[in-house]
């Protein structure tokens, strides 16, 4: 792997955040980020899936015909979704419960199938499981913030920010600031690199 | 008498007090992504309670098959090509026999294949206890569940592209133009539909 091709990959989850920049996978976002430990347990879970079938769509990539991709990778993510409900049902039923029917929607997370089209399909092994984890990461990051802020939220007495409409208004904030965030990083980036230019002149 | 209480109660449960979106954020992506022109506000919310109901019912069928079997284990596998199919079909179904249609749903579809406002209807006729239910009434239950889920949908998307054409006049801070506003937005009628909690 060289080194740069390696940097953009491990900070894809950062700056290409799942959430915050590419807005994919908001559903499960603020539905299930009214408490910190639903919010860690989903996020954990879409990790798994997103890394398992990250490395399984790049190690099929030469197999799988082009035309018929879309159907492969969807029956590749359901049946790895069919797995982690299965091994939570088994080792973590209270998790099971309290995520109900926002396990099986995994399987229709925009993340993991966007991940699959745009980079493991087109990417080796090393790197689709390096992306994986990466956007994972970042998924797992950002819904354990919005899920610790409403907590905190709620028990600080603004009951509001635990109901739906909250998380609406609060992931809209949070995406204001992240883009705010990221704005002044690029213009600091583009500074440097003018300066530096100017040195080697 | 009481079939028809029930079925009314499931339709304005569904429609307003625990609107698929508002109310359980779900369907958030088209929410975004297709509310700023009415035409395609109206299309996709019409496209997607049409395959609502009718993936519903051909799921509870289905279901109802893996019980027998004892497969149940296998529901998001089978749900989930159940939706991705039937999208195809309907596209060439339409293509061919109602052009019209076509031209005002065909577009939206290939969108529908992976939106998790369906996908979650299909998994709550399972949790909400109508594959529980006789063939029959369960049957009933499930195919105005889906059509009403499917209305709310429709009802959250004109009410969105209804708000969005503002936002474009509106003087907005830059980071907080398209998708932040309109999540804020989207918040905004969230709040005032959690007032149908009251019924």
């Amino acid at each position: 792997m060289d080194k740069k091709a390696f940097k953009d990959t491990a900070l894809g989850g950062l700056l290409n955040n799942p959430v915050f920049v590419l807005v994919l996978g908001i559903c499960p976002t603020i539905a299930k980020s009214t408490n910190i430990v639903d919010a860690f347990g989903l996020g954990a879970a879409t990790a798994v899936v997103l890394i398992c079938s990250n490395v399984l769509i790049s190690s099929l990539r030469k197999v799988i015909p082009d035309q018929v991709r879309l159907p492969a990778y969807i029956i590749i993510i359901a049946a790895l979704t069919t797995l982690i409900r299965l091994f939570l049902r088994r080792f973590v039923p209270v998790l099971d419960e309290s995520l109900g029917a926002f396990i099986p929607l995994i399987a229709v997370n925009c993340i993991i199938l966007g991940r699959a089209e745009a980079f493991a399909s087109k990417n080796k092994v090393g790197y689709a499981a390096l992306d994986g984890l990466s956007m994972g990461l970042g998924f797992l990051a950002a819904i354990c913030l919005l899920g610790g802020l409403r907590q905190l939220l709620g028990l600080a007495g603004l009951s509001v920010f635990v109901t739906p409409a909250g998380g609406f208004i609060l992931l809209g904030l949070l995406l204001g600031l992240f883009n705010f965030l990221l704005r002044l990083y690029r213009n600091a980036q583009k500074k440097r690199a003018q300066s530096h230019s100017k040195e080697v002149r | 008498m009481a079939i028809f209480a029930a079925i009314l109660g499931i339709v304005v449960a569904s429609v307003l007090t625990s609107n698929i979106v508002f109310s359980q954020s779900v369907g958030i992506c088209p929410l975004l992504g297709v509310s700023k022109k009415m035409d395609s506000a109206v299309g996709m919310g019409l496209a997607v309670t049409f395959v609502n109901t009718l993936a519903s019912v051909v799921c509870f069928l289905l279901y109802k098959l893996l019980i027998v079997w004892d497969l149940e284990y296998l529901d998001i596998l089978t749900f989930i090509l159940v939706i991705a199919a039937l999208v195809q079909a309907l596209d060439i179904v339409l293509k061919k026999f109602s052009p019209t249609l076509y031209s005002a749903l065909g577009v939206y579809l290939p969108l529908i294949t992976t939106n998790c406002a369906i996908f979650l209807t299909v998994n709550m006729m399972v949790s909400e206890g109508y594959v529980a239910m006789g063939t029959g009434l369960g049957l009933l239950y499930t195919a105005f569940y889906a059509f009403a889920v499917g209305i709310g949908f429709l009802l959250a998307l004109v009410l969105m592209a209804g708000v969005r054409g503002r936002d474009e006049i509106a003087l907005i801070p830059k980071p907080f133009r398209g998708f932040p506003i309109a999540l804020i937005a989207a918040g905004l009628i969230a709040l005032a539909f959690s007032g149908f909690l009251g019924i």
